[in-house]
Parts: structure tokens; sequence; C-alpha cells
């Protein structure tokens, strides 16, 4: 059972309420997010940041763009469960899950926290580490608004429960982001934007495979790491990034799906030869500022001008910018990679293929 | 050949004739109407119209403008600057029409409610409707939805009652009419509205 509570706060003269979910099954005591960090199960020593056992690092070769922040991000697996990999897009995760990930903008800020509490239940939470770092205190559901300046005049903003579910929350799926077979590939992408460098201690694909951490995964996918086929290097690149950046929510599987603009690049069914049907030389609802109504497109191939995914890339007017949370800063790097694939690498539809969005169950 | 075919006519007019005569699809037929009713009942008392059909005034002073209804604001109306309001208790500025608003947010114009698939809700799903009110985000997972639409008393809301509203919503005339984009606070009006 899920039973709201809602709170009222003020956010620029905004009134907004945020759900604080408390979740409870049948006469079980209310489960919520322990109040401290060092209470999660991360670290058996905060003080000396010795990460407890078991908890595995990892790094997506496509990170999600944070305004520049460091991360590090870690997951526990219980005892003998596994994670059941049969539909290679959508993994199931075993009850007990629990994931860190941990945002630095030169001092440590905040670590978010997943666990999985029920067959389709996850606690999300957020802890704001004190100024010594010695602890993290959980933040309410609300979230903290212009919590930590990053840069001159931008401040961070710590999510709440409503934030976290908008990118996590999907059409029958786990909570988790950025932990599958692509983006744990030992065949990593060396022009991935802000990617953390794959460091010994980290897990991959195939290791949690051999390990058996994950289970029924398709050989093909063992023989062969996945990877993003594409026409160039910097098509590699940019299509990973929007995999990463866009397709959490633009899918063909989540609510989202009704837009029609699939992102989300598929491992299952992959013919090589799908073009971005959804997105390239697609009619665009959105109306970029002094061009045409019937000339604005999601991608127009070799004109970024008239293409509204860089014009919204490129702006951070809360109203217009995408993703439409999660970042204040323009992701500049992001934005001329992907300005100069649309005028170099798919200068007709023709030329644009291999990314594709398959239908699931 | 020709015999054939017009045999496959009858049979599938046949068909056709009972499914639309069978009692479960009379029964759906009724509970979808059941469910229209309860919609524009609650689209009625909720006061969606206040702001979603525009004002227009009449002889009796301002009046709904029902040719327009659940439209939102009109493509045609291009609104000059929001006025910057002097230090002091009043926030927030509306135009007569009721459907552009202006106050620390930014200004916010209202949203077209009818079925238009370019430029109403034709393209948005049930679950994206109820996902929208519950969040106070656009299809539960863009921008927020902004003042005045009180989604916070409207979330607390059924689904079935939000589901209502959206099987009304579906029902109503399309009427394509492009709404702006909101405009943030940045693009020209000081973050709490007012002049210092």
């Amino acid at each position: 059972m899920v039973s709201r509570l809602f709170l009222r706060i003020s956010v620029l003269g905004m009134f907004i309420l945020t759900p604080a979910v408390i979740i409870t099954g049948g006469n079980s005591p209310i489960l919520t997010p322990p109040k401290l960090l060092s209470e999660t199960g991360l670290y058996t020593n905060i003080h000396s940041k010795t990460v407890a056992k078991g908890n595995l690092l990892f790094a997506p070769q496509y990170p999600l763009w944070s305004d520049g922040a460091a991360k590090k991000r870690w997951i526990y697996l219980p005892p003998k469960q596994t994670i059941d990999a049969r539909l290679i897009d959508d993994w199931v995760f075993p009850v007990g899950t629990k994931l860190w990930k941990e945002f630095t903008f030169g001092k440590r800020v905040e670590t978010r926290y997943l666990e999985k509490i029920g067959k389709s239940s996850w606690i999300f939470a957020a802890y704001i580490w004190n100024g010594t770092e010695t602890d993290a205190e959980l933040v309410s559901e609300k979230g903290l608004k212009n919590y930590a300046e990053i840069a001159p005049g931008v401040r961070h903003d710590i999510p709440g429960l409503i934030d976290c579910k908008a990118c996590h929350d999907g059409q029958g799926r786990d909570a988790v982001l950025g932990f599958n077979a692509l983006q744990l590939s030992s065949d990593r992408d060396p022009n991935a934007l802000h990617a953390e460098p794959f460091t010994h201690d980290m897990v991959n694909f195939n290791d949690l495979v051999k390990q058996k951490y994950i289970t029924h995964a398709a050989q093909q996918y063992l023989d062969k790491p996945a990877v993003i086929e594409a026409v160039s290097p910097r098509a590699r690149a940019a299509l990973g990034y929007l995999n990463a950046n866009c397709g959490g929510c633009h899918n063909s599987t989540d609510p989202l799906s009704s837009v029609g603009m699939f992102l989300k690049y598929m491992l299952a069914g992959h013919s090589g030869q799908r073009r971005l049907s959804t997105v390239v030389g697609h009619l665009s609802k959105y109306k970029i500022p002094d061009v045409p109504a019937d000339q604005n497109f999601r991608i127009l191939p070799g004109n970024a001008a008239r293409s509204v995914i860089p014009y919204r890339m490129g702006t951070r007017n809360p109203y217009i910018q995408m993703p439409p949370l999660g970042t204040k800063i323009i992701d500049t790097i992001a934005l001329n990679l992907i300005t100069a694939w649309i005028k170099e690498d798919i200068q007709t539809n023709e030329t644009t293929h291999i990314f594709h969005n398959k239908q699931r169950r | 050949m020709r015999q054939q075919t017009n045999i496959l006519l009858i049979v599938t007019g046949f068909i056709i004739w009972l499914t639309a005569a069978s009692p479960i699809a009379q029964a759906e037929q009724k509970s979808d109407q059941k469910k229209i009713k309860r919609g524009e009942y609650l689209v009625t008392v909720i006061g969606c119209n206040d702001c979603h059909t525009p004002s227009k005034m009449g002889p009796n002073g301002p009046e709904k403008d029902m040719a327009h209804m659940l439209s939102g604001h009109p493509q045609e109306l291009a609104m000059p600057p929001a006025p910057i309001l002097p230090p002091g208790p009043w926030m927030a500025a509306l135009s007569a029409t009721m459907t552009a608003w202006s106050g620390p947010w930014g200004v916010s114009f209202t949203r077209n409610l009818t079925p238009d698939k370019e430029t109403g809700l034709g393209d948005w799903t049930e679950q994206n409707f109820i996902e929208t009110l519950r969040t106070g985000r656009q299809l539960g997972k863009g921008r927020q939805i902004l003042p005045p639409m009180p989604f916070e008393a409207f979330r607390n809301m059924t689904d079935d009652d939000l589901k209502s509203i959206y099987a009304y919503l579906r029902s109503i005339p399309a009427l394509k009419n492009k709404v702006p984009d909101p405009i943030a606070p940045s693009q020209g009006q000081p973050a709490d509205g007012h002049n210092k």
C-alpha cells in the first residue's frame, strides 16, 4: 500500500505539492529510508570512506549530464540473488537491490539512493553531505532547491521524490537507469562524453555474468559486447549521449511513448539498418523562434538551426530546456557534438541508420 | 468471385451489427457515456472553463466564449509585456480573457484541452493525463505545470474522476489553437514579479 502525505513548499513564489511516500505492506512496519547515509550500508566506515565489501563500483559508459558533477556509483545485490537479464533491455533486479550515486562538485554534495523493497516498489532518497563529509543526512521528500553553488550564480537542486520518479519511474520496468548491457559493455566508446575512466575496481557486464550476478543473458552479448553501431565515431558518441540523456523518457515503452520520439538505444532485435525514423526528418510540434512553423524538425539532416533537439539542449529556460530537470548548465560540449553530427554525419535520411527502437512486450 | 465478396460483406456486416448490438457492447457504451457525463460534471464544477475557455465581454459583463470552449489562450491574442507590479502585496496580473497570467513564475498561458492532435491533448493518453495532474509535471516528466493551475487540489482526485475528466475532454470538439509557450521570469520580468 502506498499512502501519500502532501506538503506545501514555495519555490520562487510558485507553490507546489510533493508527496511523501510511505510504503507499507499489510501490517508490516512503515518503510522509510534511513536518516543517515551511513545507515544505508554503503560504507563500513564512512569517515574513511571504506566501501562495504559486496558493493560493486560501476560507471556507465554514457553518463547523464549533471552540470559537470563528478559521480561515483555502486550497486549491492542481496546474497544468492541475481539480476534477470533475459530481456536484455529490461533487466529485473532482485528485491533488496540497492544503488548509490555520489555527486561531487569540488566536494561531496549529495548521494542518491535507490532500494528495491518489493516486486515493483522502490525507495528513492537523497542525502546531503555535512561540511566535514563525515556523513550525509536524508533530505525530505520535497527536495532542496538551490542547495549548493556549483558555478557563479548557479545553485544545484537536490531532487525531491517527484523529481526522482519523473526519470526513474517507467512502465512496468524496474527503476534502475544506466546499469545495462550497453552502459556496462566492455567495448566502451572512447569518444563518450564526460565518461569516468574505467578502473580495475569497476565491474562490467561480462564480469557480472561470470560472477553470476547476472543470469539468463543471451550468449550473443557475451560473445560480442554491446556497442552502438554508427556511421562514424562521432555518430556513435552522439547516439550514446542521446540514449543516456534523452532515452530514459523518450523511448517506445514508457508513458512518454505517446510523444512518439524514441531515443533509447535498444539491443534486442537490433537489425543494424533501422533509422532514427521518429527523429530525423520528423516535424516537431515545438516551434523555434524565428523559424517558420512548418520548418521545425526534431532533427533536420544537415541543418542544426532548424533542429529542435539541439535548440532545446542549448537553453536553460526552465520551460523549454531539455532535459527538463536535473541540469541548470548547458552541456556545451554535447551541444557541439550533436550539432556537428547533424551537420556533417546525417546529411540525408538515407545516410542515417542503425539507431532503432523496437516495441517491447 | 463476386458472389463470394457479397457473402463476405453480408457476414461482416452481420458481425458488426451483432457486436454493436450485443449486451456487452451496449453495456460498454453506456459505461462510456456515464463516464463522459461524470467528466462533464466535474469539469463544470471544478472550474476548468474559468481559465481554459477565454472570457469575452457580453451584455451583462464578462462571459465565457463557449465557441472556444476549453481551447486555452487564443493564439491570435499576442500579449504585450506583462505589467511590472509596484512593491506591495499584489503578486499577479491576468488578461481580460483570463487565459494569460503573470506572476513570480513568469507568464503562463492556459492550455488547449481539446482533443486537437496538433495543438491540444490529442496525443495524450489517459495515463499521460493522470500523471500530469498527479505530479504537476507535463506528461508526468516534463516541465512544471504553472500557476494558476490548482493541481495541488486536483491531484487528490480519484483515478476514476481523472479518467472521467479525460473521457469528457476526448469527447468535446477539437479546436486548433496553438497556445504560446510560457515565459520564464528571466525573460524580462523580475523573479518575484515586483518592481523594486
